[in-house]
């Protein structure tokens, strides 16, 4: 067709309109499920695999530009396609089919909102967000944050009659708009006086001097850091991840968190044209204490939701030390090592996108079926639901970063490049390093810890509570959708090299080098990031071996042996009464770490005395950071507000005296 | 390639099938250093063929991950085996996985050995899977940094390479290895339930942590958890003795000097289990809250090391 | 790594001294510090002895021996005899936090091999290179005062601290004149005396050996 190329931009554009006008039908029969059900979200599954394809041809070809006549009179929508842009947008694609699909089993009729709202508001959100990884100027990346913040508020408050919910939405809203004005102003200096806000400009033109360029980045990191997470403005995830239905959660930390991390590579790597060491070692330093905090207090969460919700910020602290290392390698000059850190945090992008989709819509199946979402009442799901057990124990052993899993391909490949550095040239960041290394490992173990309470509590042993022996599995369109992502886990496990040669396309885009040569140095088997003789990988002989030797040892227990099983009750050391209470409780498996790390807590206990008539126990965890700077700041803001509202004394004549007032002074001054 | 391939199979039969004849002898050494009658050098093999004439009991909720776990463990350790390179350096399976893998297959069949504890959804399988994790998240991170220390003298993170390294260029004492070694011992005691952090003939619930794990076990599955568990043990002493004794080992290629390493490698297995006997005895079992202080010490002895090979070895 | 045998000695006892060092930062017996302390004594005049060795110099033997003889054999014996006396044998120290104070402990050490970096650099001698960890063992046994609570413990990190730096001095200029040698040591030996009759007299004013006790003494 003369009029409409199939490159691959513009087909991009044509599934965001595809998207809205999904959202749009869906209000035409709002309260109809089995027509949003069974028509719009799958369809809206098609477009994001659509899209995923669509952003894979993207990434090897070059970077292609377009403007709409929409947005401003001076500024009309810019909108460009490049290697980082098609990454992204393959992210969303892939995750968004497996939630969507999901959804389409999900949801049900008789909840607070009719199926068509949420239908429009689901697909905005992704319209939304595909719409920030292909804007190319300051408006339009502006307006797509807006309505992506605007639609996933409404989403995250689809149960409005609940307080705690309706409380989450306004903290969440609070900081994505604080986290705006920060984006709002790094774009302002970036555009260093010259009046444009295409990106196009902003990499031409420098900001005036170093102090700029740093007080960009540093408002880059603030802005985006609220949205992805990141220390000390994350209050809002625990708050609103678990509020929100399962579905839009999975996405807002599989996807969205990803926007943030799209805007930060995008204003450090691309608009900036040069980088300064010491925002590498700060961006480091901050991934690794909220990596620190996520897992811990992921340890001590009792809520399955909350668990997920720290367990993001983990893994968004995780991607932030790879990004930091990037930079610094990056301002050393050693690109090499740049481009290795850089393709470990974009896989680990990757992955968590997957196994966190996955996770966060398996706990919607557990809600759907038991009715709880506290690990207290949960248990023992794994013989109701056997299949969503074994497609949660993929993600599990993904996220716990096991292999031949996706989750170890990045820590793999994190761990390298911390390790293979031929030396800084300062002598301090040298021996930061190990310590920096060290720290990660030891999130990396934490997280195991955490994965095996969350699975363990729900799935295994026995159940809770009686009702949870009628749970049922999950439906068809349910299964699709974890299947989708389970399988996923495991191809970005076992078939990485492809992957990494995909990321070099963006690496080249940014730092100028890659290590897609080296990668394949052995063969596609093989991951080599720098050289064989120096550190070499393949999970998929790992998954062989494991599954010969194990089918090998079964097979000759059978012939040499026998394979007799009988029943019984368990041995339990022969005690005679067992009850389900007996078995670890949430806070009984996150009581170590809650002793150990008692610092970072605010832990208020009270334990009865001998002499309490009503003995009970008490223990609470919560984040110190609310009490330091979330409280305080709120309230300040209350006291100045008391201030600014004297102004307001509701007469009259007082407001009529304020304009009267301005316009004199007005007059007085603008002759 | 041939004798590549001969090689690795020799090696991992070697670590599978002499696992329990190691274990035989630490349990013979410390007999005879508590003044007691050993049990025999064979005693391990014994009990793994009677444990597999039995019938399994399984509990009445056991699922299928229970019956899985045991083989699942045993296939990564049969994996680790046959990735560290304990006569010859030239393992074809050591490009397959590296150090930071090793650690990685020890983290996989740990995990599935706690959440086959929390299966059955008895208080001591619980038990037995918090402490283990406890017990874990400080001594991976505590391993990785001793395995990281002869990565960066060797400037890879392949086995084969370390060995090669450090055990066929000219003699050499290196002062962060002291410090990895220290802390190389102490998380091999820690990971594979030896005094002080566990006791392995304990039947006590209040002192067990890897024999509360496989509480429920029994036949043919327990036999291959305890196996499993030996060639851990094996396993360990075989990296330790591949890193800081690495004298003896055969270079890639060099399949003359085949018997004469394997005679070396069981002449430091006898040593090393002597040793590990010695410090069992003279150590009393801690309190498990002292277990992270340990493991937190053996974790900084690592950190320390690397920071040492920076200044020292630069 | 083609550095001499002496050398790549003097590397290890360096990083045995600092292993000690660390060791007694953690360590709650007092007795067990006693042996530490004696265990450091010995690392530093087989040090000595090495570079004797290998550079040449007589009177590092002598320094050696008296090294020897004073801090492996006459000051733990003076203290075990302090401790048996004050009935503290026994005694088991609780601590403020451990993995904090290692955490600082790797931080000074940190600190101290990037300051001794520049230093090492226009040492003449063959031992430059452990100025750092010298420099690392002061901080340390310094952080092992700070945080202790009862007397005897900090006693022994003030004598670890003289041990740092013996080592320091030994690593970058071949020791010290011998006369100063002399004057130290029997400075550190007048020292422990004066220290001794002192825990006596805090422990018959306080009936306890808590520094913390001392605080009462100041003027409100």
């Amino acid at each position: 067709m003369p009029w409409f190329d199939f490159i691959p931009l513009n087909i991009v554009i044509g599934i965001i309109l595809l998207w809205i006008a999904l959202g749009v039908a869906g209000l035409i029969a709002p309260s109809n499920l089995q027509y949003v059900t069974r028509a719009l979200l799958p369809l809206g599954a098609a477009a994001g695999v659509a899209l995923a394809a669509t952003a894979f041809a993207a990434m090897t070809q070059d970077a292609a530009v377009c403007v709409l006549p929409l947005g401003l009179p001076d500024l009309p929508f810019h909108l460009r396609i490049d290697a980082l842009s098609a990454f992204f947008l393959a992210l969303l694609g892939l995750a968004s089919a497996g939630v969507s699909l999901f959804y389409a089993g999900y949801l049900r009729a008789g909840e607070d909102n009719s199926p068509g709202l949420t239908c429009l508001q689901y697909h905005l959100f992704l319209a939304s967000m595909a719409a920030i990884f292909v804007a190319d100027d300051g408006y339009l990346f502006m307006v797509a944050w807006e309505s992506m913040a605007l639609s996933s508020y409404f989403l995250v408050t689809s149960n409005h009659r609940d307080a705690t919910t309706r409380s989450a939405g306004f903290l969440y809203l609070l900081i994505a708009h604080v986290g705006a004005i920060g984006i709002l102003l790094c774009f302002g200096v970036l555009q260093a006086g010259s009046g444009d806000y295409t990106f196009a400009t902003m990499r031409a033109v420098e900001p005036a001097s170093a102090g700029w360029m740093t007080v960009a980045y540093l408002l880059a990191l603030f802005g985006f850091g609220a949205k992805a997470g990141l220390l000390p403005l994350h209050a809002w995830l625990p708050e609103a991840h678990p509020a929100a239905p399962s579905p839009v959660s999975a996405l807002m930390s599989g996807v969205m968190l990803k926007t943030a991390i799209y805007g930060l590579l995008r204003v450090t790597f691309d608009l900036l044209n040069t980088q300064i060491w010491w925002w590498g070692v700060l961006t480091l330093a901050l991934g690794l204490v909220t990596a620190l905090f996520g897992v811990l207090f992921a340890a001590v969460q009792t809520d399955m939701k909350r668990l997920l919700a720290y367990s993001s910020i983990e893994n968004i602290g995780i991607v932030l030390i790879g990004i930091g290392l990037a930079i610094t390698f990056r301002a050393f000059d050693m690109h090499a090592l740049a481009a290795l850190a850089l393709v470990a945090a974009l896989y680990h992008c990757l992955n968590h996108a997957f196994f966190k989709c996955l996770l966060f819509l398996v706990t919607g199946s557990v809600l759907h079926a038991t009715n709880e979402r506290s690990l207290g009442r949960l248990g023992g799901l794994i013989h109701s639901m056997p299949v969503v057990a074994w497609l949660a124990l993929i993600g599990t052993l993904a996220i716990a970063g096991l292999p031949p899993l996706n989750g170890f391909v990045s820590e793999w490949l994190l761990l390298q490049a911390f390790l293979l550095t031929p030396g800084l040239p300062n002598s301090y960041l040298n021996m930061l390093v190990p310590v920096a290394a060290a720290a990660l490992a030891l999130t990396f173990a934490l997280s195991g810890y955490v994965m095996v309470k969350f699975y363990g509590v729900i799935f295994l042993g026995q159940p809770r509570e009686e009702k949870l022996k009628a749970a049922h599995d999950a439906g068809g369109f349910e299964r699709l959708g974890l299947l989708w992502l389970a399988v996923g886990c495991v191809l970005l496990g076992v078939l990485p090299v492809p992957i990494i040669l995909q990321l070099g396309t963006v690496t080249s885009q940014l730092l100028g080098a890659s290590i897609g040569d080296s990668v394949v140095a052995s063969g596609w088997l093989f991951i080599t990031p720098i050289a064989p003789e120096r550190a070499s990988y393949s999970p998929l002989i790992f998954l062989v071996v494991i599954a010969a030797v194990v089918l090998l040892v079964f097979l000759l227990v059978r012939a040499v042996y026998h394979g007799r099983v009988r029943r019984g009750a368990a041995w339990d050391c022969g005690f005679p009464l067992q009850t389900s209470r007996m078995q670890d409780t949430a806070e009984g498996f996150g009581q170590p770490i809650k002793r150990i790390f008692e610092m970072f807590f605010r832990i208020e206990r009270h334990e009865p005395t001998p002499f309490d008539s009503a003995p009970y126990y008490k223990s609470r965890t919560e984040d110190r950071l609310w009490y330091w700077l979330y409280l305080p700041v709120a309230r300040l803001a209350e006291r100045l507000s008391g201030w600014v509202g004297v102004l307001q004394r509701g007469r009259i004549h007082i407001y009529l005296i304020y304009s009267f007032a301005t316009l004199i002074l007005l007059l007085a001054f603008a002759r | 390639m041939i004798e590549a391939v001969l090689s690795q199979l020799f090696q991992t039969l070697l670590a599978v099938l002499l696992a329990p004849l190691m274990l035989g002898w630490i349990n013979n050494c410390r007999a005879w250093l508590q003044n007691k009658s050993a049990p025999g050098l064979m005693q391990p093999y014994r009990t793994l063929r009677k444990l597999f004439h039995k019938d399994a009991v399984l509990a009445h909720n056991a699922s299928s991950l229970f019956r899985v776990a045991p083989y699942l463990i045993f296939g990564c350790m049969v994996l680790a085996a046959s990735i560290v390179p304990a006569i010859e350096t030239n393992l074809p399976f050591a490009y397959a996985a590296d150090a930071i893998a090793l650690v990685g297959v020890f983290a996989l069949a740990r995990v599935f050995m706690a959440l086959a504890a929390m299966d059955i959804g008895t208080a001591f399988g619980s038990l037995g899977a918090r402490r283990e994790m406890l017990v874990a998240f400080l001594a991976e991170p505590a391993l990785l940094m001793v395995l990281f220390t002869p990565a960066l003298i060797s400037q890879s993170t392949s086995l084969n390479t370390m060995v090669a390294t450090l055990g066929q260029r000219e003699f050499a004492l290196y002062p962060s290895l002291a410090y990895a070694a220290v802390a190389f011992v102490m998380v091999l005691l820690a990971e594979n339930a030896r005094i002080p952090i566990d006791n392995p003939a304990t039947h006590l619930e209040l002192t067990m942590i890897h024999e509360a794990m496989i509480l429920e076990y029994s036949a043919r599955h327990l036999a291959l958890m305890e196996w499993a568990a030996a060639m851990k043990l094996m396993i360990y002493c075989t990296v330790g003795i591949a890193l800081f004794a690495p004298w003896g080992i055969a270079a890639a290629g060099d399949w003359q000097l085949l018997p004469a390493a394997t005679i070396a490698l069981v002449a430091k297995l006898l040593l090393a289990g002597g040793g590990l006997a010695v410090l069992e005895t003279v150590s009393a079992k801690m309190r498990i809250f002292r277990a992270p202080e340990f493991l937190g010490m053996a974790f900084l002895l690592g950190v320390l090391g690397m920071l040492t090979h920076f200044l020292l070895e630069r | 790594m083609n550095l001499p045998l002496s050398a790549q000695l003097i590397n290890l006892m360096a990083a045995l001294l600092l292993l000690i060092a660390f060791a007694m930062l953690s360590q709650r017996r007092i007795l067990s510090l006693i042996y530490l302390f004696a265990w450091q004594g010995a690392v530093l005049s087989a040090n000595t002895l090495i570079v004797a060795w290998s550079t040449g110099q007589p009177h590092l033997y002598y320094s050696a021996l008296i090294t020897l003889a004073l801090k492996v054999i006459v000051l733990p014996w003076l203290l075990h005899r302090l401790i048996v006396r004050l009935d503290i044998e026994r005694d088991v120290e609780t601590m403020i936090n451990i993995p904090i104070t290692m955490l600082i402990g790797i931080a000074l050490v940190i600190f101290a091999f990037n300051l001794a970096l520049p230093i090492a650099q226009w040492a003449q001698t063959i031992t430059r290179s452990t100025l750092g960890i010298a420099i690392a063992s002061v901080l340390l046994s310094f952080l092992m005062m700070i945080t202790r609570r009862k007397a005897v413990p900090q006693v022994i990190g003030f004598l670890a601290m003289e041990n740092g730096l013996f080592f320091a001095a030994t690593s970058t200029t071949y020791g010290m004149p011998m006369v100063v040698e002399l004057g130290i040591a029997l400075d550190v030996l007048v020292g422990t005396f004066i220290f001794g009759i002192f825990f006596f007299q805090i422990r018959e004013t306080f009936d306890s050996l808590d520094i913390s006790n001392l605080e009462k003494l100041k003027e409100d």
